[in-house]
């Protein structure tokens, strides 16, 4: 068979071919990283685009909310259910005059320690200290809680101001950006309960560190997001 | 610090007998049947399913597309009314984009990543199940829109605020809405899972830079998929607000600004005709050196235009959009992007036909639908670097010229390099080849039928033809081409549908004269996915692959003599793994897959219909996740001896 055109060979490689051991049911891998850690990094990455594409439509909407309010647009002023707020937003030309920024900064607190408490929990983990385990998930879930308790009763505050859902473009976006927001913390709560009931079962033990580093990476990432929304949203003017 | 005294769980976590989880069910065992397809998660199965699923939606888009030619192809027609039409010429862009181009990528990239990258599966067999069950119910879930009140008809991106409850009353756009939100989440969960597969999965020796060029094209499209897909879940997400729930997110009266929806639509939207071209070029790449008889011409290229283009891809949006009034700036930008990102594009093109250049050419079917890919894909690209001209471009936007060439690049390119991939790799997934002579009636009847019909839309365009028109009058001029457009819309459609014609009849010929499987590697072929047996086997391989050079299977078959002439060295036959998976572990196939799938059009449905219907669909969303999460990582019955590995086989063929 000489009827081949043109085909380089290379020299093939035969060192270090024994080196690769599976050591876990046959998979081994080719990063060092482990399959479910990069797949939650790669759903984070995912998330990023998600959360920067609600931060963008907020940030646009938010600036044609003021501008129509500036021009005296009739309807938008009509949005806000509460003529007060609505010269508040006029004076000021911007929508500061809604924030409570001590309140936001004490959640915002709150949940950044809680951030705290997972990476505890996570060493606990590791180092077979399960008491310590349990004692540091429940309170990252509480002070997760904690801060979705702040985030209704803000939003409830600002409904009774005259913020709604539907009234306004801004109170949409507003309402939908921190909402999915806090759409993911629950989650992040329900898997912290989920593992600490794993835990009490006595199935979360430190051969499984590695969930906990996972949940623990979601949680982070979600006080990452809020740092952005409290920083773009609430701080910016 | 105490140390709590309990008994230590299983390294795996499980209890020591294979429990039901939650009690409800045990994992399934058959290895046939429509239980075993509907709980499988071998990969090779559920790439399979994805071309089937692909292929029953081709059939609805192929028909709304012949609707669309007989209305059009004489003049002041009444066969559609216009909201038949309207609605009918956008549920064909949804379900061909969608449900068709998206879902043959995703087979190709399910069925033969794995193979190519020496995998036993994918990284998360189930997710990966889940993805295709996710995917098939909310392509379903849009179609039943044909029955409960007709479908959407706002065009395939159904711009704002056309698309709300104010302009389009009727659901169409809510299922359109809804199910490409469920579809996405397959997707999403797709693209992780393969990401993860290619990156973290290739067989021992396997650096990136020896990973076959499909599986570059995959990873690519895999990470574009990752990142566009949630841009387009948020823009459906407020359009849900909006329509469900009574949002402003596009609403002009409130002051909101539609360009919104075109913008997010389209950060989705470019990539994503990206991610839909990658895969074939992928396929063709594999195809042409194959029967060319030489390597790929300059790898490293095109795995560095393939990766350019998945990043210039995110910098072109707005060349959709010049005719909104961008402003000069971002006009000059995107024009200069969209330029630019002809140049990786050109490269590829230019190095398959300089693997074709010189080689010792074998023109069957696979390789004449490659070339026709190269051919036609060109003509589209060169209609699509005429957008950068924005003058020009805002001539031609909304008209038959931009019909042509999307056309062109969808069809002419990705559907033809799925074609040529379905001929290559139907023996490697059923075992028979696919009849040669029906073959070529398949190739020259959609080549004829396809220049046909869309060749003459480029003249209708630069005639000024409109998109999206119900109907034109006599005295405008469009009759005769439009009448040679839907006659080769029908030798296309024939043409098109010779592909399933031809693997049912040589299947059963096949049968008939009682032929066997065609052996591991009937093409000659160059990567390892042929160094195993045809139809390949459920664990793939017997043993870890090791790869040292791109082309690894090549490369074992042939070798320089002492004269320097490449000669055959060895038989495939010799080489193959003979499919033998004894000590192999296999991941169980698993009921919650499809349950936690099945429970998403069933929250859709409650989001258009009526909310309580929500409750059950996430009441079963939840319990679906808690039974996933908690099911045994495999069923314990089965023996399962750690310490007897593949490592214990004698490799077969090594060192070749």
């Amino acid at each position: 068979m000489t009827d081949v055109a043109e085909q380089t060979i290379e020299e093939a490689h035969d060192d270090d071919h024994g080196d690769h051991h599976d050591d876990d049911h046959g998979h081994h891998s080719s990063l060092g990283l482990s399959n479910m850690k990069l797949a939650m990094w790669l759903f984070l990455g995912s998330e990023c685009l998600l959360f920067g594409a609600l931060i963008s439509s907020y940030l646009i909407l938010k600036t044609r909310f003021i501008t129509e309010l500036l021009a005296g647009n009739p309807d938008v002023i009509a949005g806000i259910d509460n003529p007060g707020l609505v010269q508040e937003f006029i004076a000021e030309g911007s929508v500061e005059p809604l924030w409570d920024i001590p309140f936001t900064s004490l959640s915002s607190f709150i949940l950044l320690m809680s951030s705290l408490c997972m990476v505890l929990a996570h060493k606990a983990t590791e180092e077979r200290d399960y008491k310590n385990q349990r004692i540091w998930l429940a309170t990252t879930a509480i002070l997760g809680s904690t801060f979705i308790g702040g985030q209704i009763y803000e939003f409830s505050t600002f409904f009774e101001e005259g913020l709604t859902f539907n009234g306004s473009i801004f109170g949409s976006a507003f309402y939908t950006l921190t909402g999915f927001h806090g759409v993911h913390v629950t989650g992040g709560i329900i898997m912290l309960m989920s593992l600490l009931f794993l835990s009490l079962r006595g199935k979360l033990q430190s051969d499984r560190a590695e969930t906990v580093e996972l949940v623990g990476l979601y949680w982070h990432f979600v006080d990452v997001v809020w740092v952005l929304i409290f920083t773009i949203v609430y701080l910016i003017p | 610090m105490a140390i709590i005294e309990e008994p230590l769980a299983l390294p795996s976590g499980d209890e020591g007998i294979a429990s039901n989880p939650l009690g409800v069910f045990s994992r399934p065992r058959e290895a046939t049947g429509l239980k075993d397809w509907l709980t499988t998660v071998d990969h090779k199965k559920i790439g399979i399913m994805y071309g089937m699923a692909a292929m029953f939606f081709l059939l609805i888009g192929g028909a709304a597309a012949l609707a669309i030619r007989v209305q059009l192809a004489t003049p002041n027609s009444n066969f559609l009314s216009a909201d038949q039409y309207n609605r009918i010429f956008t549920m064909h862009g949804t379900v061909m984009v969608f449900l068709v181009v998206m879902p043959i990528g995703a087979a190709f990239a399910n069925f033969l990543m794995p193979l190519q990258v020496g995998a036993r599966d994918v990284a998360f067999p189930r997710i990966n199940a889940f993805s295709f069950w996710v995917f098939f119910f909310g392509g379903v879930m849009l179609n039943t829109s044909w029955f409960l009140g007709g479908g959407a008809n706002g065009g395939w991106f159904n711009y704002a605020p056309n698309n709300g409850i104010v302009y389009s009353p009727s659901t169409g756009i809510d299922f359109w809405n809804v199910g490409l939100l469920i579809a996405g989440i397959g997707s999403l969960t797709g693209a992780i899972n393969l990401i993860t597969t290619v990156i973290n999965m290739r067989a021992p020796g396997m650096s990136l830079m020896k990973m076959p060029v499909f599986v570059w094209m995959t990873l690519v499209t895999q990470f574009l998929l990752l990142f566009a897909i949630p841009v387009l879940t948020v823009a459906q997400v407020l359009l849900l607000m909006d329509r469900v729930f009574d949002a402003n997110f596009f609403n002009v009266q409130q002051g909101s600004d539609p360009l919104l929806w075109q913008h997010l639509f389209w950060i989705f939207g470019h990539p994503e005709v990206y991610l839909m071209i990658l895969p074939a070029f992928g396929i063709i790449s594999e195809v042409i050196p194959t029967f060319a008889r030489k390597p790929i011409f300059g790898y490293p290229f095109m795995v560095f235009s393939g990766i350019a283009i998945g990043f210039l891809g995110w910098g072109v949006w707005a060349h959709h959009m010049f005719v909104s009034g961008l402003g000069p700036l971002s006009v000059a930008a995107f024009s200069f992007a969209t330029m630019f990102i002809a140049v990786p594009t050109g490269v590829k093109i230019l190095n398959w036909i300089a693997t074709l250049w010189g080689g010792k050419l074998t023109l069957n079917t696979a390789m004449l639908f490659s070339i026709g890919l190269v051919i036609q894909f060109t003509i589209g690209g060169l209609s699509g670097v005429s957008h950068a001209i924005a003058p020009s471009d805002t001539q031609q936007t909304d008209t038959y010229y931009i019909v042509a060439h999307f056309h062109y690049v969808l069809f002419g390119g990705a559907l033809f390099g799925f074609m040529a991939g379905f001929y290559f790799w139907w023996p490697k997934a059923f075992g028979y080849k696919m009849s040669e002579k029906m073959g070529l009636w398949n190739f020259w009847l959609m080549v004829i039928g396809f220049n046909l019909t869309f060749g003459p839309m480029h003249i209708l365009g630069l005639q000024g033809m409109p998109r999206r028109m119900q109907t034109y009058d006599e005295a405008m001029g469009f009759t005769f081409w439009n009448f040679i457009a839907t006659i080769g819309s029908f030798i296309l459609a024939v043409g098109t549908l010779l592909v399933l014609v031809n693997a049912l009849v040589s299947h059963r010929r096949w049968k008939a004269e009682g032929r066997p499987d065609v052996g591991p590697d009937p093409w000659d072929g160059r990567t390892i996915e042929w160094s195993i047996q045809s139809p390949a086997p459920e664990h793939n391989f017997d043993i870890d692959p090791e790869v040292s050079v791109l082309d690894d299977w090549w490369h074992r078959k042939y070798a320089e003599d002492e004269d320097g002439r490449v000669r055959r060295v060895a038989q495939a036959e010799d080489l193959a793994q003979p499919g033998n998976g004894e000590g192999v572990h296999l991941p169980a196939p698993s009921y919650w897959p499809i349950l936690l799938a099945f429970s998403l059009p069933i929250i859709g449905y409650g989001l258009i219909y009526s909310l309580w219907l929500t409750l059950p669909g996430g009441f079963l969303l939840v319990a679906a996740m808690y039974g996933w999460s908690l099911e045994p990582a495999d069923d314990l019955d089965i023996p399962h001896d750690h310490g007897h590995g593949h490592d214990d086989h004698e490799p077969v063929g090594a060192g070749a």
